[in-house]
């Protein structure tokens, strides 16, 4: 019940009330009884008629009636008068029983079921619905109503976008109006119909009609989403486009010997070996179709099995930002003394598709030199693994030339030069900077900040190969957003985040500013490990995978993090620190599944376990989704069924060193579960796994 | 070996059964009744403004009033004389299920008697497997997860025969991958929600073409990140809520833009802390569900105060006679007794 005073205006007289309720009943229980003899008299489906119009939800009295319906039909199939007057008595039970109650399912649902015999006249219902409209214009079932009977006659696309024309000028406010048009526009658009061919003539105009809404009432929100929409179809590439990769182009990378990795693995440089080399595709949006005919892969040794290409995605779907695959190079194939050529050209045939249909039709080509590098591993790095300390005087400002000479010249090139982009923004450009230009004038107010922060970013990301620009203002609105609106106070700190990010990885000098060596006693300095120190930046999102994509050992404590979601990119990652974060669960970190070279890992000092209901328990498959197959938990000897989140995510990792102290969920249970579930691990929370 | 499903507390176990969604604007209205429009804005005078700031904290302060709650659910089901209670005998399953749920949240399921439950929801089922909102009425889809989960709360599936009822709801889906309500065609994302979430307790998911379900819910995906009925209509936070969930169920949740989607739903919650359904419309508690669940599926529900809300959620309720209503000083219903109990529970 909606909008009824609790304590009613008026004293109720409940004897009157009693009656009513009591004369209901007896109608109810009559035609049920009706309805359960089939019995369609006059009499009977008058009752029926009468009990709608008290009480429109009655959904099996609406059955009833179609059943009548469908016997009196059928009794005088040649008479269409007779027909006629049939049906027109039903529309008539309708529009009484919509007087009574205008959101009644089953009575407009009733209309749409005599309206499709085809025998009426459509000519009264937009009438009729500009009545209703008219008490409330905001009545989604009318508008459902509205849009099934344009379709039934057959109405234009662009008619019908006149009438939101014209509902949008009797009331700026009318947000479903809005939503029509957004529907309507879409269409025309997507049809290239007359008028609507040129994306820059039309975008303009709405951002005209739109701006009104949002300068004459700027708490209303009618005009807020219009907004953003308009915004996105400015700046969203139509096109799937290859946005990074590992490696990168013109990268020269030196490749351990597998001989000599064994048994060291996690404290050397690298973490890949040429068994085991991984390849990254980023792409601009969501793909499918990377497979080992659309992607090839050439080389001066041989290849001979197919690379199997695997979709980095939490879900079970084809589709992925992301694509990685590993090479396998026997090491016969390799001479230390030669570099090889490696050439991975994507797309030169046809069968990457994005999840809206647009093919890849840009093809790339990424070439680096591989090289097989073996030296001999120096002592007391051989036979012990060390632990990892993420204190910060194991760190060490990071030197050129030292560990990773190709660094530098790696930085350089993390971003793929897609010419479609830099060529075809010109009307984009122009359009948002018209946009930003006007919003200045709306900065006193949330929706103004906003729109002026969404506008700087999207106009940094037209131009994706150039240094963003105004991130210290955009910064600067988010912030200002915090305090003023703090009850979404968290959306504008991740987005906040999100722009803090891409200041960090904008540039070769920024990211080398927070590269550090890893030492300690045990390593010199040139099997140190360089780290990528984004610690203490109060950040609570992740981003920027893409400029991300070479680091093997990565700091994130001391944030405000919640989620990592994002960050299975990182496929080369073998140490991460997330201490001093806010994870609540385990399922939260379940990015963790796809980084298969993860040896340490920190989770230390968070709320992991701390919530009763887990915050993101419906994101994966769980048995709370009654998906997960019996098989995947044929584990009875461990304590599963307490920490099954845990099990989930971490069970196929070969971790070798873990921190979890300080999580609501540690225990002493939780530790000789964790020893059991990890066989490879060697240090739990400090202390040496016997 | 099986696996046992993991243990879960009262609350974990209830919410994992996803409530039902159902007509989201349950109105009893009398004719030309339409949405009120917002208060106009007042200034309280200083010392007003003073004791409104201490008031509103100490309800802030308060709690669920629990036991107030569990009289009000016991007393609405005696309540026969009201016509509030005889409009609403058709779909006296969803009551049901709204009612025991509340009950279970509030780990006071025991005060009822299972077996006279079990037996009525039983004489409500059809020949065709589906169920009825009450005896004598015709089957339908809502009524039929309602069963379901009634009968999952109990933990007595076993009292059905699960082919028959996951045929009768696997038979409604389309060529084009929706699903009707019932054989009389109604379409609407509600059902498809309806049919996923039940034939997932069941776990008969593969008796329906899941890939085109999924396509017909993505169908309905809107520009703003929500979802609306069929495809074109607007976008709604129950609606929003089924699409969500049936996704989440599917493992299909990477259709939905978590962060457009996520900016809506945040911005549903207005000044009072309560939520609204769609933009420039009132708060109610419903949405505290609907909303709420949808920003925990997509990760997102820190983008709104929690805190704002319980409190908007404690000051509906009806401190003296139990029950919750769509706004403080409103009419409680057992509807939004149950999504005010559901959202306070997720968001504590």
């Amino acid at each position: 019940m909606h909008g009824r005073p609790r304590k009613p205006l008026k004293p109720v007289d409940e004897a009157a009330v009693a009656a009513k309720a009591e004369k209901l009943r007896a109608l109810q229980s009559e035609f049920l009884s009706n309805h359960q003899n089939k019995i369609y008299s006059k009499e009977a489906v008058e009752l029926s008629a009468k009990l709608l119009e008290i009480n429109p939800e009655l959904y099996t009295a609406w059955n009833y009636r179609k059943l009548a319906v469908q016997q009196n039909l059928a009794q005088c199939e040649s008479d269409p008068e007779s027909v006629n007057s049939i049906l027109d008595e039903e529309l008539k039970v309708v529009e009484n029983a919509l007087r009574q109650n205008f959101k009644s399912y089953g009575a407009w649902h009733h209309r749409k079921w005599v309206l499709e015999k085809g025998h009426s006249s459509m000519d009264k219902e937009l009438g009729l619905l500009d009545k209703f409209q008219a008490m409330d214009a905001r009545n989604f079932h009318a508008w459902n109503y509205r849009r099934f009977v344009a379709a039934l006659m057959k109405r234009s696309d662009e008619d019908e976008l006149e009438h939101t024309q014209n509902m949008i000028d009797k009331n700026l406010s009318n947000y479903s109006a809005w939503h029509n048009r957004s529907v309507l526009l879409s269409n025309l658009m997507k049809k290239a119909a007359p008028g609507f061919t040129s994306k820059d003539e039309v975008l303009t105009r709405e951002y005209e009609l739109v701006r009104e809404a949002l300068f004459t009432d700027e708490d209303d929100q009618s005009g807020w989403f219009y907004h953003l929409w308009l915004l996105d179809q400015t700046v969203r590439s139509e096109f799937p486009l290859l946005v990074s990769s590992w490696p990168v182009e013109g990268s020269d990378i030196s490749l351990p010997a597998a001989d000599y990795l064994d048994g060291c693995a996690s404290m050397n440089v690298f973490h890949y070996s040429s068994r085991n080399f991984p390849l990254v595709l980023y792409f601009n949006q969501s793909v499918r179709g990377v497979n080992s005919s659309t992607v090839s892969v050439s080389c001066g040794f041989n290849l001979n099995i197919d690379l199997i290409w695997k979709p980095l995605s939490s879900t079970d779907s084809q589709s992925a930002k992301v694509w990685a695959t590993h090479l396998a190079i026997p090491d016969a194939e390799l001479h230390s003394s030669e570099a090889y050529q490696v050439e991975v050209k994507v797309g030169f045939s046809q069968g990457i598709v994005s999840t809206t249909g647009v093919a890849y039709s840009h093809p790339s080509q990424i070439s680096f030199q591989l090289h097989l590098q073996k030296t001999p591993l120096e002592s007391g790095q051989d036979s012990r693994f060390g632990r990892i300390q993420w204190k910060d005087d194991c760190f060490a400002v990071y030197e050129p030339g030292s560990a990773e000479p190709d660094l530098v010249n790696l930085l350089d090139n993390l971003t793929i030069k897609n010419e479609v982009e830099s060529t075809a923004s010109t009307w984009q450009a122009r359009i948002i900077d018209d946009e930003t230009n006007i919003f200045r004038d709306l900065l006193d107010c949330k929706i103004g900040k906003l729109t002026v922060a969404r506008l700087l970013t999207a106009y940094n990301s037209l131009r994706p190969l150039d240094k963003p620009v105004h991130c210290k203002e955009v910064l600067e609105l988010y912030s200002e957003l915090m305090k003023l609106d703090p009850s979404h106070y968290q959306y504008y700190k991740d987005n906040h985040s999100l722009v803090l990010l891409q200041q960090v990885t904008s540039s070769k000098e920024s990211l080398l500013s927070r590269c550090f060596h890893y030492r300690d006693s045990t390593l010199s300095t040139n099997g140190s490990p360089l780290c990528l120190r984004l610690n203490n930046l109060a950040i609570s999102q992740l981003g920027s995978f893409e400029k991300l994509l070479w680091v093997q050992m990565l700091d994130l404590s001391n944030n405000e993090l919640q989620s990592i979601e994002g960050l299975e990119a990182l496929q080369l990652l073998s140490q991460l620190c997330l201490s001093n974060n806010k994870f609540r669960s385990f399922t939260a970190l379940e990015s963790l599944r796809y980084l298969k070279s993860l040896k340490v890992l920190d989770i230390s000092q968070n709320e992991i376990g701390s919530h009763s209901i887990d915050t993101t328990r419906y994101l994966f498959r769980s048995p709370l989704s009654h998906s997960v197959g019996s098989c995947d938990w044929n584990i009875n000897y461990l304590s599963s069924e307490t920490y099954w989140e845990a099990f989930f995510v971490l069970k196929d990792m070969g971790l070798t060193q873990l921190d979890v102290a300080g999580n609501a969920i540690t225990s002493k249970s939780f530790n000789v579960f964790l020893e059991k579930l990890l066989p490879t691990l060697k240090w739990l929370d400090g202390v040496e796994v016997n | 070996m099986e696996f046992n499903p993991p243990l879960l507390t009262s609350s974990q176990r209830t919410l994992s059964l996803f409530p039902l969604p159902l007509h989201f604007p349950l109105e009893i209205r009398t004719a030309g009744e339409v949405e009120f429009p917002p208060p106009p804005k007042r200034h309280a005078p200083p010392l007003q403004q003073a004791l409104n700031t201490i008031e509103s904290t100490l309800v802030a302060m308060g709690e669920l009033a629990a036991d107030k709650h569990v009289k009000y659910i016991l007393a609405v089901e005696k309540r026969k004389d009201s016509f509030e209670s005889a409009v609403l005998e058709h779909l006296r399953m969803n009551g049901a299920y709204w009612g025991l749920t509340t009950l279970d949240l509030l780990d006071k399921r025991d005060v009822v008697d299972s077996n006279e439950i079990i037996e009525w929801i039983l004489k409500c089922q059809h020949e065709s497997g589906g169920f009825a909102g009450n005896i004598g009425h015709d089957p339908h889809i809502l009524y039929t997860l309602s069963a379901i989960q009634v009968l999952a709360l109990f933990d007595k599936l076993n009292v059905l025969d699960v082919d028959k009822v996951s045929t009768y709801i696997a038979g409604l889906q389309n060529e084009d991958g929706s699903f009707s309500g019932d054989i009389w065609g109604e379409v609407d994302t509600r059902f498809s929600y309806i049919a996923i979430c039940g034939l997932s307790i069941l776990k008969c998911l593969d008796k329906i073409n899941v890939e085109r379900a999924v396509n017909y819910i993505i169908s309905c995906r809107n520009v703003d990140g929500g979802f609306g009925c069929t495809p074109g209509g607007e976008s709604h936070a129950g609606q929003i809520f089924c699409c969500v969930a049936a996704l989440a169920i599917t493992g299909a949740l990477h259709y939905v833009d978590k962060d457009l989607l996520g900016w809506w739903l945040c911005e549903r919650q207005v000044k009072s802390g309560g939520l609204n359904g769609r933009p420039e419309k009132l708060p109610d508690v419903c949405y505290s569900w609907w909303v709420l669940s949808s920003l925990t599926m997509i990760d997102r529900v820190h983008w709104i105060s929690k805190e704002k809300l319980i409190k908007f959620i404690l000051n509906c309720q009806d401190t003296e006679n139990g029950g919750i209503s769509d706004r403080p000083d409103d009419a409680v219903d057992i509807f939004h007794t149950y999504f005010g109990v559901a959202g306070k529970t997720v968001a504590a």
